[in-house]
């Protein structure tokens, strides 16, 4: 079998003294986490490991002696050797390793049940099979220790039926050791080791005071939520007609995600997991972000009268879009494309909707004065984030539309009922019949007197689809108008809300903590000593990223397929093409 | 380090270079023709006589310059996403198999699947279109489960040398894999 020793690149010019750190069980490897350097006094290091031990959980354990001994040095070799019976394991292993060359030697002590010592030496591949094989694997432990191997577990270790594999071991032992790195060169304690931090602790002074300073803003945040829940939870807010609002409008589905979210971050307790960090980072970010963006949104809003200029703009706009709707409109019930139209039904359907139009407009007109102060008012509400003016944008756009969705509906279900009823009579008119218990077409004899009231209806239903297509057709058109830049809106409230910039911003600036696996690399070899492999670290591919982390908000994608739409609109069923899949419980 | 001449499913040219870092670890790389001059100068000189030609008729310099963009972009494009210039299989006992192809642009794609994971190397038959080829696949396995394959990984996808080629890499990976798995 071959033995794998995962040796820190770091280590690789200490001075001689003891290996510390653990023995892998199951695959025939040992992760090297320290050097503690001679001098020492076994007692101390035992003492030391023991505490360590306590402190971080990990088995730690001495591994074996590490020699590279300078110029003038005699070789320690049998010192080390005898180290051995000071510190009993099952298997010890010797390193050395010259100076100048770049390959160590590895000698592996075996311990029999009996206390015997017996010795293999590993040689270069011409020799037995027997022999034992070593590979030594460099990490940069800094990288490693930082590093989060995907795919992460989740829930209760004890659900895990299978034991981690190797590497998974590994990164896990090196993430935990680090009471161990504690222990610099500038220490006054009886014991020096060399690994990643032993030139000294490395820590961000910004990165502590925002630790102390989010206890007492945590402490804020909930009083302000929990208010807010009452507030939110008296009755007079649950009445039917309300709620149904509520749920209608994207504004106040935006303030319950943020409740959601500003909850999640205000927890007290520190997140222990990989997943719930990264959701934490993920939504303070994305927070910060909308923030920012929805500031900037004010400064240029409220800087230089824009929002008189557009409030200003809004009044010609609207009438002139009330003007083009009566264009078409009188167009409709002139000849319009050329096609002859039904005259007394096209006039009835062209004078109600004109009436709805002038309703509306005066509508406008009414509030006309007010739509300076509602802008400026709405306004304010991008301080909250952009998420909140575009939904509000989008909630406006709603209310100010409500008169094409209107007209919509009504042709839409005008022309559902023409189509179903012209398919009946067409069964009646072939003799055929709809068998609702079988849900299959019969066929069924009718008197003459259904017949003839059948056909005659038919026929007028027939005479008069064109009118009513058209109509339909003119109307849909411009509610998918509305819905298509409805939609626009709320997928850019949804990307906001869920693409995970804090996951991104470490994919990229620090590739090294989001490991999708490792590669390794062949370092020069030297006859002689054993296999040297450069372990680094395979980051994850940036739309993996995106697809882990991606903060469930509703989000919001078309409902139907392209075919399923077209058969809506042709039979003249109501769509509502953006469905809101509900937040999913994690 | 032998180079027989081998070839691909199509009779280009490839190259394998088999190297021995020790007994139980072994690198084999398999290199694909270069980009050819002569293929680039006649795909651009195409692509700009075609241009001038539209130029020709609607004496609008943005076509020239769209012409030159779009040469540049599309080779760009073309040596960073599509040629490969090597693929190699680095096998080590007892840790795994690392699978890399890199490409003319010096792109390099890494995957490296643990010991544990893998069942066996085999060569597998395949039925495409009119042909019958020959890829080598690594069969993996759930270590909760040892017996059932719960999916292959293709070596070699951009390579696809012949079975003389892939004879020579299985018998140096066997050799591996039975004494270190």
């Amino acid at each position: 079998m071959v033995l794998k020793i995962f040796f820190p690149q770091c280590c690789n010019r200490a001075e001689s003294g003891l290996l510390v750190g653990r023995w892998i069980s199951g695959h025939d490897s040992a992760v090297v986490l320290a050097v503690i350097h001679y001098p020492f006094i076994p007692g101390q290091v035992k003492q030391y490991i023991q505490q360590m031990q306590a402190q971080s959980g990990v088995e730690l354990t001495v591994l074996g002696s590490w020699s590279l001994p300078k110029e003038g040095q005699e070789s320690m070799e049998s010192f080390l050797r005898d180290l051995s019976t000071i510190f009993p394991q099952q298997r010890w292993l010797q390193v050395s390793r010259q100076m100048g060359k770049m390959g160590f030697i590895c000698e592996v002590v075996n311990r029999n049940q009996n206390g015997q010592e017996t010795q293999q030496e590993a040689k270069k591949q011409n020799d037995d099979e027997e022999e034992e094989k070593v590979i030594f694997v460099h990490y940069e432990q800094r990288k490693v220790m930082l590093s989060q191997l995907h795919p992460t577990e989740s829930g209760d270790p004890d659900l895990d039926t299978e034991p981690p594999s190797e590497l998974k071991q590994v990164f896990q032992t090196v993430a935990r050791s680090q009471p161990l790195f504690f222990l610099d060169r500038y220490d006054d304690g009886p014991l020096k080791s060399t690994h990643w931090q032993s030139e000294g602790r490395e820590a961000s002074i910004i990165v502590e005071l925002l630790k102390q300073a989010s206890v007492p803003l945590c402490v804020l945040i909930s009083w302000l939520l929990a208010l807010w829940t009452w507030l939110c939870s008296i009755r007079i807010f649950s009445l039917y007609p309300l709620r149904f609002l509520s749920s209608k409008l994207s504004t106040c589905v935006q303030i319950s995600y943020r409740t959601e979210h500003m909850r999640t971050l205000s927890s007290p307790k520190p997140a222990i997991e990989h997943k719930q960090f990264m959701r934490k980072g993920n939504i303070l970010v994305s927070f910060l972000v909308d923030v920012g963006l929805g500031v900037l949104l004010m400064s240029w809003l409220y800087r230089d009268d824009h929002i008189a200029t557009l409030a200003n703009m809004l009044m010609p706009a609207a009438d002139h879009v009330a003007k083009e709707l009566e264009e078409l409109l009188q167009w409709l019930m002139g000849a319009p494309a050329g096609l002859k139209m039904n005259r007394a039904l096209d006039q009835v359907l062209g004078r109600f909707f004109l009436y709805h139009i002038h309703l509306w407009i005066s509508y406008i007109h009414l509030m006309s004065p007010f739509i300076e102060g509602i802008l400026w008012y709405g306004g304010l509400s991008a301080c909250l984030g952009l998420t909140f003016a575009l939904s509000l944008l989008s909630d406006m756009v709603a209310l100010l539309t409500f008169h094409i969705y209107c007209f919509y509906v009504y042709g839409a279900r005008l022309y559902c009922l023409k189509i179903y009823g012209l398919s009946s009579l067409w069964r009646l008119f072939r003799g055929k019949k709809w068998n609702v218990l079988r849900q299959r077409v019969d066929s069924c004899s009718y008197d003459v007197d259904q017949l003839f009231i059948g056909t005659l209806l038919f026929t007028i239903l027939l005479f008069l689809l064109p009118t009513t297509a058209l109509y339909y057709l003119v109307f849909t058109l411009l509610r998918l108008v509305v819905v298509l830049f409805q939609g626009v809106l709320h997928l850019s409230v949804d990307f906001i809300n869920s693409f995970p910039l804090f996951a991104m911003g470490l994919r990229l600036f620090r590739p090294y903590r989001l490991a999708e696996g490792v590669k390794f690399q062949v370092l020069c070899e030297e006859p002689g000593t054993a296999l040297h492999l450069l372990m680094e670290i395979n980051p994850l591919k940036c739309s993996t990223v995106v697809q882990l982390y991606r903060t469930p908000t509703y989000s919001c994608y078309p409902r139907d397929s392209w075919a399923a739409l077209v058969k809506k609109l042709f039979v003249g069923e109501l769509i509502y093409p953006w469905r809101h899949k509900s937040t999913k419980v994690d | 380090m032998e180079d027989e001449a081998f070839t691909d499913i199509c009779g280009k040219p490839i190259s394998l270079d088999c190297q021995s870092h020790s007994s139980f670890c072994r690198e084999f790389i398999i290199s694909s023709p270069k980009v050819s001059m002569g293929k680039v100068m006649v795909y651009t000189c195409s692509v700009w006589l075609l241009a001038y030609a539209v130029f020709f008729f609607t004496q609008n310099t943005a076509v020239l310059s769209g012409a030159i963009l779009v040469t540049l972009v599309g080779m760009m494009l073309h040596i960073h996403f599509v040629k490969v210039d090597h693929e190699s299989l680095l096998v080590i006992g007892s840790l795994g198999i690392q699978v890399s192809s890199s490409y003319a642009s010096g792109r390099e794609i890494t995957t490296f699947i643990e010991m544990s994971k893998i069942k066996d190397i085999v060569i597998n038959e395949a039925i495409y279109m009119h042909q019958i080829i020959y890829y080598l696949c690594v069969l993996l396995k759930d270590p909760s489960e040892p017996d059932a394959v719960s999916s292959v990984v293709p070596l070699f996808q951009s390579s696809k040398p012949r079975l003389n080629c892939l004879v020579k890499v299985y018998k140096s990976c066997q050799e591996i894999l039975s004494k270190c798995q």
